[in-house]
């Protein structure tokens, strides 16, 4: 028996076969239409193939130099991530260092915040500006240049950002290890060190190798990073590069930034699919028993191990962020902080007297909540009936769902104004230029973090007792509502948050729907940065970080609740 | 009235055939066990019957009306059969009276009238008084009680019982077999239970059917099934003993047959129209009897398992070292491993076919 629910074709009355079908449809609207769209415009803007304008964009030296960018700081970014992701999932799942859950909740914080958000803090703090350099002395003479402007500074904040990551991986796949495996290798008399070497890690390999994947595909879709400390150095990735020619050339240019987008789809896609190759070979190893592993005593050399995790939280996490909330709290940049100095006068500023912040703020909100609570609604039916279908059924659809979050967001962002760009059929008028486009590409971007928690969930349910529901003759919608809804909420809610603390950080996708009278957080951040506002950008991010911080304690409230493996940054 | 026909139903999954030409037909009111090893196609046969599984040959029916065949097939929701699952399938979100009241809310039934009913199946087995708990708060025999309650609240006329015992300690299991059957006399369903174990068929069953390889081997009241065999898969699954290859020399009008067998000849009981030929006899612990020299046939000793008062000896026959024959002893006369013992055929089946 699997352990999946049993909801077979065959048993199934007609109206649930026609809601599964109307649900197959909205994925595919929301996620298949606009990339076939956008392969579409690509290769064949007018209907017919037409390889000249993929050809043209391939041609240009421009689009080359962006692609080698591109590339480079991937392989920079996904390198570091991958150093920093494996020792840290090993250390923490292999041996008896203390505080592992506000370790794993401190590791997990670059990837819940938003990259514009740490790219802004790692600038106010290292910058000519810096407050708190200022403070000590140790800033860099003014009008020189940003040290982390360029690719290294952006490979770094790449690596720190996808290094949650590459853990995730790793960390599921040292999980996977069979025990027994690594007591054999003790019985024969190897050391830890060696048993890492020669057992724990090829074993792991697989999921290794599917988180660096993972992390070089997150690095080339990143727009945040770039766009704050590549952008003011003129260096030029390929996000960046369709992001520019949109926002200096308009719509006019589609046909190229959609040639540009597919380009990168491309490149994304080589690694998701190798991904799933990776994932396919690691689930012969994941069929052993599952396993406690091995809680190797560190010894003498225990505080040492934790005392540089700690000091290496404390560098790239409160040390920036005590920077950005340094900027936040002076009244302008040049003011040293003080107990004189500091002033809440920029938050107030940001939250009641900037009508664009202020509105940047509720939009930001509306369109999170809107779009966790549809998806939300509609992943709950939908894992539900995906359930009981064959496994092939069960893959396509969670590929389908997946791409739109996996492909970098401007490739979604491109997309969708394809699609939207001419009046909808039926009622009329476009979407574009409005609010609502956005709030579509976040039900296409985040379906995945809605619908992941929900068939993580429904798979840890005892089949029998939807079947047990059914047999009292309970029907599709009263069993989605009095049985799998009671079971699997606290998951649903938690994918719900996560979406919602996405959505709110979001800046990729908003930076190229956005129009005046919809900017979100993550756009205000952005020209409030490019105008030189620094306070101002500084107390847009700390609102930021501490609503993510929020919701990711009070997520963690019922945290005991949800199925295993829905909160990521849960032990 | 047959309150359940089933005609040769056939499923299959991939290349292995679950059900190969099923066909059964139970009583009202009758209780029927299904037994079989894991992967025999029992518990798809359940599964035909609740609705889960569609068959692709053949016709379902209860009474008069047919739940599925080649053009129709009603939802598991629209059958109104209780089940009682191998996990008991109790919804850990709800109360034990909530959990019974289920199937009457989905019903529509009036709120006074579903607890009415809650009540008098909460008092029907034995659980007045935990109407407020969560099903994690019960033990695993509370459970199954909760499960049969909901089953005798819905008042379902056929009731499917998937293993029920089969995740409770062995000491429970006796009562829990008595509790089942209480529940019977109690709700006068007809009953379909699936086990493995051939104690809890034979025990509390009117018929047991056996199933092996997705085909039902045979159909019979206990005795008959474990008397009169119709085959050498059913003589080998249910109960103890050992099928013994044989010549039938003589046949009798009243259903007995002579059998040459370890070099003598025995009078066995046998079909009526057997033929002489080459046959499987069954012999039962209870048909051999230890006798002096000369009188049966010499077999060695090859175990002795002590079981109180008495011990089951295992010897082959001189005749034919590779049958094992078993037969139960008191201990006290139980002779030594490698000994030999004379033995007499008193009883045996002849094996139909």
């Amino acid at each position: 028996m699997s352990g999946a629910l049993a909801l077979p074709w065959t048993g199934a009355r007609r109206g649930e076969r026609v809601a599964f079908v109307l649900l197959l449809a909205l994925v595919g609207l929301l996620a298949l239409v606009p990339i076939a769209r956008l392969a579409q415009e690509a290769i064949a803007p007018h209907g017919v193939f037409d390889p000249a304008v993929f050809a043209g964009v391939l041609e240009s030296p421009t689009v080359w130099r962006a692609a080698r960018n591109t590339i480079v700081v991937a392989i920079g970014g996904t390198a570091l991530s991958l150093a920093l992701g494996t020792s840290f999932a090993l250390l923490v799942t292999l041996t008896d260092i203390r505080a592992k859950k506000a370790l794993v909740f401190s590791f997990m914080m670059p990837l819940m915040i938003a990259p514009q958000v740490t790219a802004l803090a790692w600038i106010n703090l290292l910058g000519p500006n810096s407050t708190l350099l200022r403070a000590v002395g140790l800033a860099p003479a003014p009008g020189s240049p940003h040290p982390l402007y360029g690719a290294a500074g952006i490979a770094l904040l790449l690596g720190i950002e996808q290094a949650p990551v590459v853990f995730l991986a790793v960390r599921a796949g040292l999980r996977a290890l069979p025990r027994d495996l690594v007591e054999a290798a003790q019985a024969s008399g190897a050391r830890p060190w060696r048993i890492v070497g020669t057992i724990v890690l090829p074993l792991a390999m697989p999921s290794v190798a599917a988180g660096a994947m993972l992390a070089f595909v997150g690095c080339i879709g990143n727009f945040g990073i770039p766009a704050f400390l590549g952008i003011p150095a003129g260096f030029t990735v390929l996000v960046t590069l369709i992001y520019q020619r949109l926002a200096g050339f308009g719509t006019g240019v589609l046909s190229e930034v959609a040639a540009l987008s597919l380009l990168l789809a491309l490149i994304a896609l080589g690694g998701l699919l190798l991904n799933g190759w990776l994932g396919r070979r690691k689930d012969v190893r994941v069929a052993a028993l599952a396993t406690a592993a091995p809680a190797w005593s560190l010894g003498r050399a225990r505080p040492i191990a934790e005392g540089v995790c700690w000091f290496a939280l404390f560098f790239v996490l409160a040390l920036p962020f005590a920077a950005l909330a340094a900027t936040a709290l002076v009244p302008a940049i040049g003011v040293a902080l003080g107990p004189k100095t500091a002033t809440l006068a920029n938050f107030h500023f940001v939250l009641f007297d900037y009508a664009a912040t202020r509105r940047a703020f509720l939009n930001s909100a509306s369109l999170a909540a809107g779009a966790a609570v549809v998806l939300v609604m509609l992943s709950v039916p939908l894992g539900y009936s995906l359930a009981g279908r064959p496994p092939g059924v069960r893959q396509v659809v969670g590929f389908v769902a997946e791409l739109p979050y996996a492909l970098p967001g401007v490739v979604l962002a491109i997309a969708m104004i394809l699609c939207l760009l001419r009046p909808l059929p039926i009622v009329g008028f476009s979407l574009y230029s409005t609010i609502w486009i956005i709030l579509v590409a976040y039900l296409s971007r985040f379906l995945l973090l809605a619908l992941r928690p929900v068939t993580n969930a429904l798979r840890q349910i005892d089949p029998s007792l939807d079947e047990a529901a059914r047999m009292s003759g309970a029907r599709f919608a009263r069993r989605v509502a009095t049985v799998i809804m009671p079971m699997i909420a606290p998951s649903a809610v938690a994918g719900g948050m996560l979406v919602f603390m996405m959505a709110f950080n979001e800046l990729t996708v908003s930076a190229l729907l956005w129009s005046a009278g919809s900017e979100t957080v993550g756009v205000v951040l952005f020209s409030l940065e490019q105008a030189g506002d620094a306070v101002s950008a500084a107390a847009v991010a700390v609102i930021a970080v501490l609503v993510t911080l929020a919701l990711m304690l009070i997520a963690n409230a019922f945290a005991s609740r949800t199925a295993r493996g829905v909160l990521p940054w849960q032990p | 009235m047959a309150a359940l026909t089933i005609e040769g139903v056939a499923k299959r999954f991939g290349a292995v055939a679950a059900l190969d030409d099923v066909s059964l037909t139970v009583a009202d009111g009758e209780f029927v066990a299904v037994l079989g090893p894991s992967g025999c196609g029992k518990s798809t046969l359940l599964r035909v019957i609740a609705g889960f599984e569609r068959p692709e040959r053949g016709s379902v029916s209860f009474g008069e009306r047919i739940v599925s065949n080649g053009a129709l097939h009603v939802a598991p929701e629209d059958r109104q059969i209780g089940m009682v699952f191998q996990s008991y399938a109790l919804w850990p979100h709800m109360t034990v009276a909530e959990n019974i009241g289920y199937p009457l809310r989905v019903r529509k039934l009036a709120a006074r009238d579903v607890g009415r009913e809650v009540d008098a199946a909460l008092a029907a087995v034995g659980l007045t008084g935990y109407a407020e708990r969560r099903p994690a708060q019960l033990s695993g025999g509370q459970r199954q009680r909760v499960a049969l309650a909901r089953c005798l609240a819905m008042k379902a006329r056929i009731v499917l019982l998937d293993e029920p015992l089969a995740n409770l300690d062995v000491h429970l299991r006796a009562r829990m077999l008595a509790e089942i059957a209480a529940f019977r006399e109690l709700s006068k369903a007809t009953l379909i239970y699936v086990t493995h174990d051939q104690a809890e068929a034979l025990g509390v069953a009117d018929r047991v059917a056996v199933m092996s390889g997705g085909r039902i081997r045979q159909v019979a009241p206990p005795a008959a099934l474990y008397r009169t065999p119709q085959d050498g898969v059913v003589s080998r699954f249910v109960g103890p003993g050992a099928v013994a290859r044989g010549q039938v020399t003589q046949t009798f009008a009243n259903g007995h047959s002579t059998v040459a067998l370890f070099g003598r000849e025995w009078e066995v009981r046998s079909a009526p129209g057997q033929t002489a030929g080459d046959v499987e006899v069954c012999i039962r612990p209870e048909d051999l009897a230890i006798v002096g020299e000369g009188r049966g046939f010499a077999a060695r000793v090859a175990r002795v398992l002590y079981q109180g008062g008495r011990s089951v000896v295992e010897a082959s026959p001189a005749a034919d070292p590779e049958t094992t024959l078993s037969l139960s002893v008191d201990s006290g006369t139980a002779t030594g491993i490698g000994r030999t013992v004379h033995l007499a055929l008193v009883d045996g089946w002849v094996i139909p076919e």
